[in-house]
């Protein structure tokens, strides 16, 4: 892992050390600028996902996937000017989730329909920014709040902005903590006789465990000439405490001693346990080129490792086509190749004497594609004539992994000036 | 694990060069580098799906999605 940090920060210093960019920033002498509050934009996205496979990691790594998601968010930009040139920016979010999920239902596979077959997960954030109109450098911080039915989440980041004199380089730090809470619900066999199930009318006691995030991110983006512009991004992280689900379960080849494990009568059969500590390197770079005065090409690349054994590779190409100056439509492909952590293995084939093990195929080793398009409408007008409506955005997709789990997911964006 | 670094030092190598190869552009000459399309970050209808890439495959980071926060454990 050194060797890969050493390698990040060669990177950066070479990129540092460049010096082409030196002429003289672009003044600003129009005059006059309101300092009023002004809504800058508000943002509406919307999608419907839909899944199923057949390795769901609640059964032991068999069993049905079907899951629906109907995700929903808001945002809302607002920025005043101050006397001094500068901006302050409050960015509002706010996002609710609603799922249902065959799997979750068989943590008690003895109900018809639990609690845990639907949640709604809401999540609301901050962020307020100070940036500088003359120089674009800006400093912000970020606040945020998740709420599930069994996992509550506080966030805290911070993110600063430099650019260079002429625009042309930018260098952004992103810091974020995440200081999360989990109610630990066990398989229905796995749990003690005194352990509940975790619903708010069951009144015997479950554990609450602590799952806490931390993350850098750098990136730096630089223009290389009036076609073609890169962005490099490294995001060192790093999760403490219980990164296992426990109600997942996994199935071993061979029986536990008789009266071992949390209940006497199930002997082949644990909770899925994961180590305490996750480090993560992912490192990437997006290029974009304008080709011509109709296509675009939207590449982006990632390498990513952690010290689970997981690798894996992130390829993803979008190309969009102008038809007119207010109208395109991008097709795209992703692809990744993962290689799956040293945990994993399928249903019945942990042996009993491991200490970490999970049937999670979202671990293993896999491949997956995801294709589909992308129309976006922004005419100077409006989209149907509505002023304030500046561009909506259709985006459709489906996603097929190696492991035969497949998905579709279709968003609408609309943004408001 | 000579591969591994090998190709690290080699995207290393090939960013720096391409650093130290860019041109100054102007401001007026930037209409193509302003077009929305050309946004060096995810789009905003990328969300969710970053989201569902996040929960269904082990890496995670660097393109917008969290890597932190909420269960995403269904």
């Amino acid at each position: 892992m050194r060797k890969i940090y050493l390698s990040v920060l060669g990177l950066y210093i070479g990129i540092l050390s460049t010096h082409a960019q030196v002429s003289e920033a672009i003044k600003d002498s129009s005059g006059y600028q309101s300092r009023k509050i002004k809504l800058d934009e508000v943002n509406f996205v919307t999608a419907y996902y839909h899944q199923n496979g057949n390795n769901s990691a609640v059964t032991g790594g068999i069993g049905s996937e079907n899951l629906t998601d109907f995700a929903n968010t808001i945002d809302l930009q607002i920025s005043k000017l101050t006397r001094n040139q500068h901006k302050n920016t409050f960015l509002f979010e706010l996002g609710v989730d609603h799922y249902t999920s065959a799997s979750s239902d068989k943590i008690d596979p003895s109900s018809i329909s639990s609690a845990s077959r639907s949640d709604t997960r809401v999540y609301p954030s901050l962020n307020w920014t100070r940036s500088n109109v003359q120089t674009g450098n800006s400093i912000g911080f970020t606040g945020s709040y998740s709420h599930e039915y069994d996992y509550q989440s506080v966030g805290a980041g911070f993110n600063l902005t430099r650019l260079s004199h002429n625009k042309n380089t930018q260098f952004d730090l992103k810091l974020q903590a995440y200081l999360d809470r989990w109610t630990v619900i066990l398989p229905l066999e796995l749990r003690p006789p005194v352990y509940g199930s975790g619903s708010d009318d069951d009144e015997r006691p479950v554990d609450y465990r602590p799952r806490n995030s931390y993350s850098a991110s750098f990136s730096i983006s630089q223009v290389i000439n009036t076609r073609l512009q890169v962005l490099i991004t490294a995001e060192p992280s790093w999760q403490h405490g219980l990164l296992a689900t426990k109600y997942q379960r996994v199935y071993f080849n061979a029986d536990f001693a008789k009266g071992v494990g949390p209940n006497g009568n199930v002997y082949n059969e644990r909770s899925e346990n994961l180590p305490d500590n996750r480090y993560k390197l992912p490192v990437a770079v997006r290029v974009n080129y304008f080709l011509g005065d109709h296509y675009i090409i939207r590449t982006f690349y990632r390498y990513y490792i952690d010290n689970w054994g997981i690798q894996a590779h992130t390829a993803e190409i979008e190309i969009p086509v102008k038809l007119t100056s207010f109208i395109s439509i991008s097709p795209f492909y992703r692809y990744n190749n993962q290689k799956g952590t040293h945990y994993f293995a399928p249903y019945g084939q942990h042996n009993i004497d491991e200490t970490y093990y999970t049937s999670d195929y979202d671990l293993s080793t896999l491949t997956s594609n995801f294709i589909g398009a992308n129309f976006r409408i922004a005419p100077p007008k409006g989209v149907f004539g509505l002023r304030h409506l500046n561009t909506l955005e259709i985006r459709f997709g489906h996603y097929f992994q190696s492991t035969k789990l497949s998905s579709n997911i279709i968003t609408l964006h609309l943004k408001f000036k | 694990m000579k591969i591994k670094f090998l190709f690290l030092w080699l995207f290393i190598l090939s960013s720096n060069v391409l650093f130290i190869s860019c041109s100054s552009v102007k401001q007026y000459q930037k209409n193509r580098l302003n077009d929305s399309e050309m946004d060096l970050s995810a789009r905003k209808s990328q969300k969710f799906e970053q989201s569902f890439q996040l929960y269904r495959e082990g890496a995670s980071g660097t393109n917008g999605g969290k890597s932190g926060g909420g269960c995403g454990c269904n």
